[in-house]
């Protein structure tokens, strides 16, 4: 070959190698820049993740706020603000060592005073009194070592340290001594320590982000603006996504929408992402009331219901099964549950055997069933799907709608009710979002705690164990006995997990999936 | 004149109270309150933090001592603070009405011009075709839910032909000053502004059909003619002004409707005004907002009805007293 072809052939491959190169470079670097906007359709009251739980102020506030621990997708904790954790030989102190060069939006330097200040205000403001009941104090032996006491044992501890839970504020702004439940920095002028800092707040409308130039992950965070914008019609923020106006729209559950995202090109639709809030539905029985203070009642009720119909109809396939009170991606999940797979026949001996005889009309007894407003798929629609099944063993049922939620807060908050739907999240340890349902001394009348009367002396026996009980094993043969005890016992009809997505626009890299899902720094979040 | 003004003040003084007291006694009569809203949004709450919310928003007190605290705050112009977002009721309104002005002014101009212009048009030929469209679009229009009517906007107009936003008063996110920012969110209006003005301009252009033909039949619009004026003169200078009346009238005292459609069109739009913010605050129990909102608004009302009165003394000076 002449030595001039030979050079252009070289050139040639030379040129696409490179091409090649810089191709598979830029498929591997997320690009920095751009405006992410996620819709969300429950309005923040303020945004600060520490003295109020849920997902309205927990979206904005875990980018606002970072906090000692995050998690990755397998629920193993990852290094955040803490760069190492040691727990204590008894397991009553946790050593956490701090990152030396981790800054608030406002310059100032993030040291354990601020950590202290952050776990004792939380345990005295948070709705979530479980997560650091046991915290005693937290010694500050150096500005860069936090030790956490605690006057028992207690291994949900850790997840308690999650960016959703435990966010990190500044001591010299939100220490100054006002109530930090209603301060002022909560909804403007918020100094946080997470990768944005707070540019707008509009209560009710939107909360626009900008990035900080200064997080302590270099390089990130990637995008420049991150705007949540509020809307509680989530089909108007779906038809936002599809128009592109909007690129990420988490934990959207309607069957019908999942149905109609699914089958856009250009819409990404993540299931993973909500192993952590494990947020389940049931239908809660009060035990207090006759008859349902009969365990075969409760049990001819759960015989009565096809949980396969429930989900594959009624959810379009989108809701994963639930079978127990903790959520199945858990560690603590058991198997070998008391699994009421539906069976009428079975369900009218049990009530036979209750002593529940039909009578001329063929009607056993009345009972009436409540049911959430909102998430129809797993709420009013399930209702209706049990009134009818429930008649065919001779329950005569009545729903009884509520106007809104804050109505039918109040009548469960008052235990007026015989059976109601719900929706509970296990927040990531049992230890926070589980033990409330079942205990019996949180029998209250506030929703969201045991309103079912529920009461076993083993089931708190348990629990209490489980609470300290650091061997991993060992703790999840204590849950185990626990949920069979309760699948046994069905206080609570377990119907599916809440079929919770992230749909996001195909030009999203790196959506978040970690078990926090959403509720986790957008830090690696960047546009293609 | 001094003595008119005054009894007029008076009033308006106790009108007002009488609102306030009325909102006072129907919120707390609905069943849940702003506590139970709060520990809904936080997926639980501790008895003692029950308890202090409930402390610290009164609720513990008898209703008369609660409408006598709110009643002694309102009179010193303190509107309280909001249950939900801890921010002051007053803010929250401030911030929200040149969202919700803008669109009320701007439907209801929409629904006036072009429902006159309708009106007077099809009421030149009072049996031909114009007419007999703009009877049936007026009772469309009319009998058709605002919410309803924006809805299909939407769909026809923001989904299957994208031309206009789905909803908000601008794009997410923008920053834009200035002209560009105007544009943004004008572009935004349309929809909404349509939505509301739709049931206006249906009753509009019917009265003022109506209104139209019979200033068309006056002698003095007889006496224009044989003077040889062109008919446009006559139409738009002496039988429209004449005509125009009944619809000021209209416009003036159904500026309490305008508000109430507002609220559906704010709520299906997004549009971030105080019709949305008192949905919202229904909805969450949130008391001080609530009442500051409906306090506001008869304030608005009280005022438009003044000013329907001036501006009909000024178009028609045969109206003295």
């Amino acid at each position: 070959m002449s030595t001039l072809k030979l050079a252009r052939r070289m050139a040639a491959a030379a040129s696409v190698a490179a091409l090649f190169a810089t191709g598979a470079l830029a498929a591997d670097q997320p690009r920095q820049g751009g405006t992410l906007v996620v819709g969300q359709y429950q309005a923040p009251r303020h945004l600060n993740g520490a003295v109020q739980s849920g997902l309205a102020t927990g979206l904005p506030s875990t980018q606002l706020f970072a906090s000692l621990l995050r998690y990755d997708d397998k629920w193993n904790p990852q290094p955040y603000l803490a760069t190492s954790w040691a727990w204590s030989a008894d397991g009553k102190a946790l050593t956490v060592k701090l990152r030396p060069d981790a800054f608030f939006h406002d310059g100032q330097p993030i040291t354990s005073e601020d950590v202290a200040f952050s776990i004792m205000a939380i345990k005295a403001n948070h709705p979530f009194q479980t997560m650091f009941s046991a915290v005693e104090g937290v010694d500050t032996p150096d500005p860069h070592t936090a030790v956490i006491r605690l006057s028992r044992p207690h291994p949900a501890l850790l997840i308690a340290l999650s960016p959703a839970l435990a966010p990190i504020m500044p001591k010299h702004i939100y220490g100054d001594g006002q109530d930090l439940k209603a301060h002022p920095r909560n909804s403007q002028g918020v100094v946080g320590s997470g990768p944005f800092k707070f540019k707008e707040f509009v209560p009710g409308k939107e909360v626009v982000l900008e990035r900080f130039d200064k997080y302590f992950l270099k390089g990130k965070p990637y995008l420049d603006k991150l705007v949540y914008q509020i809307n509680p019609d989530s089909t108007t923020l779906l038809i936002g996504l599809e128009r592109g106006d909007i690129q990420m729209l988490p934990f959207m559950t309607d069957p019908t929408q999942l149905r109609r995202a699914a089958k856009d090109k250009h819409i990404v639709s993540l299931e993973k992402g909500y192993e952590g809030v494990g947020a389940l539905s049931w239908l809660a029985i009060n035990t207090a009331r006759k008859p349902f203070d009969d365990v075969r009642v409760r049990q001819a009720i759960a015989y009565a219901l096809d949980k396969n119909f429930i989900i594959k109809v009624l959810n379009a396939g989108f809701a994963k099964p639930s079978d127990g009170p903790i959520v199945n991606s858990s560690p603590y999940a058991a198997k070998d549950l008391t699994i009421y797979k539906v069976d009428l026949k079975k369900s009218a001996q049990l009530l036979d055997e209750a002593g529940l005889k039909p009578d001329a009309d063929g009607t056993r007894f009345k009972m009436t069933i409540d049911y959430m407003p909102g998430m129809e798929s797993l709420s009013k629609n399930v209702a209706e799907y049990a009134r009818a099944q429930l008649k065919k063993v001779g329950v005569a049922v009545e729903l009884r709608a509520s106007a809104d939620l804050p109505s039918w807060s109040k009548r469960i908050a008052a235990h007026d009710f015989d059976m109601t739907t719900d929706n509970v999240w296990n927040w990531g340890d049992p230890v926070i979002g589980v033990h409330r349902t079942y205990l019996s001394t949180n029998i209250r009348p506030i929703i969201w705690t045991n309103t079912q009367s529920y009461s076993n002396k083993r089931v708190d026996e348990l629990l209490e164990q489980a609470a300290v009980e650091m061997d991993v094993e060992k703790r999840k043969a204590l849950y185990a006995e626990f949920e069979r005890i309760v699948t046994h016992d069905v206080p609570l009809i377990y119907l599916a997990q809440m079929p919770f997505h992230t749909l996001v626009s195909d030009k999203v890299g790196n959506p978040p999936d970690s078990i926090w899902g959403p509720l986790s720094p957008l830090d690696d979040v960047y546009l293609k | 004149m001094l003595r008119y003004i005054l009894k007029r003040l008076a009033y308006a003084v106790i009108l007002l109270l009488a609102v306030i007291t009325l909102n006072f006694l129907l919120i707390h009569i609905s069943p849940g309150d702003p506590v139970e809203t709060i520990a809904g949004s936080m997926g639980g709450m501790s008895e003692d933090l029950r308890a202090q919310l409930r402390e610290q928003f009164g609720l513990d007190k008898p209703f008369i001592v609660q409408l006598g605290i709110y009643l002694g705050r309102v009179v010193q112009g303190d509107l309280g603070q909001s249950y939900f977002f801890n921010a002051p009721v007053a803010t929250l309104i401030w911030e929200r009405v040149p969202a919700t002005l803008l669109l009320v002014v701007v439907s209801v101009l929409l629904a006036f011009l072009i429902g006159t212009f309708m009106g007077a048009l099809a009421a030149r030929k009072p049996n031909g075709p114009l007419s007999q469209v703009v009877t049936f679009l007026s009772l469309v229009g009319y009998s058709a839910p605002v919410f309803w009517t924006g809805i299909v906007l939407i769909i026809l107009f923001a989904s299957v032909f994208p031309i206009f936003p789905v909803s908000d008063m601008r794009t997410a996110g923008s920053d834009s000053g200035g002209l560009a920012d105007m544009l943004d969110v004008l572009h935004h209006l349309v929809l909404p502004a349509f939505a509301l003005a739709f049931i206006y301009v249906a009753q509009y252009s019917r009265l003022a059909r109506a209104s139209m033909m019979e200033a068309l039949s006056a002698d003095y619009i007889r006496t224009a003619r044989a003077k040889g004026l062109s008919e446009t003169v006559v139409l738009y200078k002496h039988a429209l002004r004449n005509a125009v009346l009944p619809v000021v009238t209209m416009l003036g005292l159904q500026f309490g409707n305008v508000l109430a459609g507002a609220i559906l069109v704010e709520t299906v739009f997004n549009w971030p005004g105080l019709g949305r913010l008192a949905f919202d605050s229904v909805l969450r129990r949130d008391y001080p907002t609530m009442l500051g909102i409906l306090l506001f608004a008869s304030l608005l009302v009280v005022v438009m009805n003044q000013l329907t009165d001036l501006a009909y003394r000024i178009i028609d000076p045969r109206i003295k007293a």
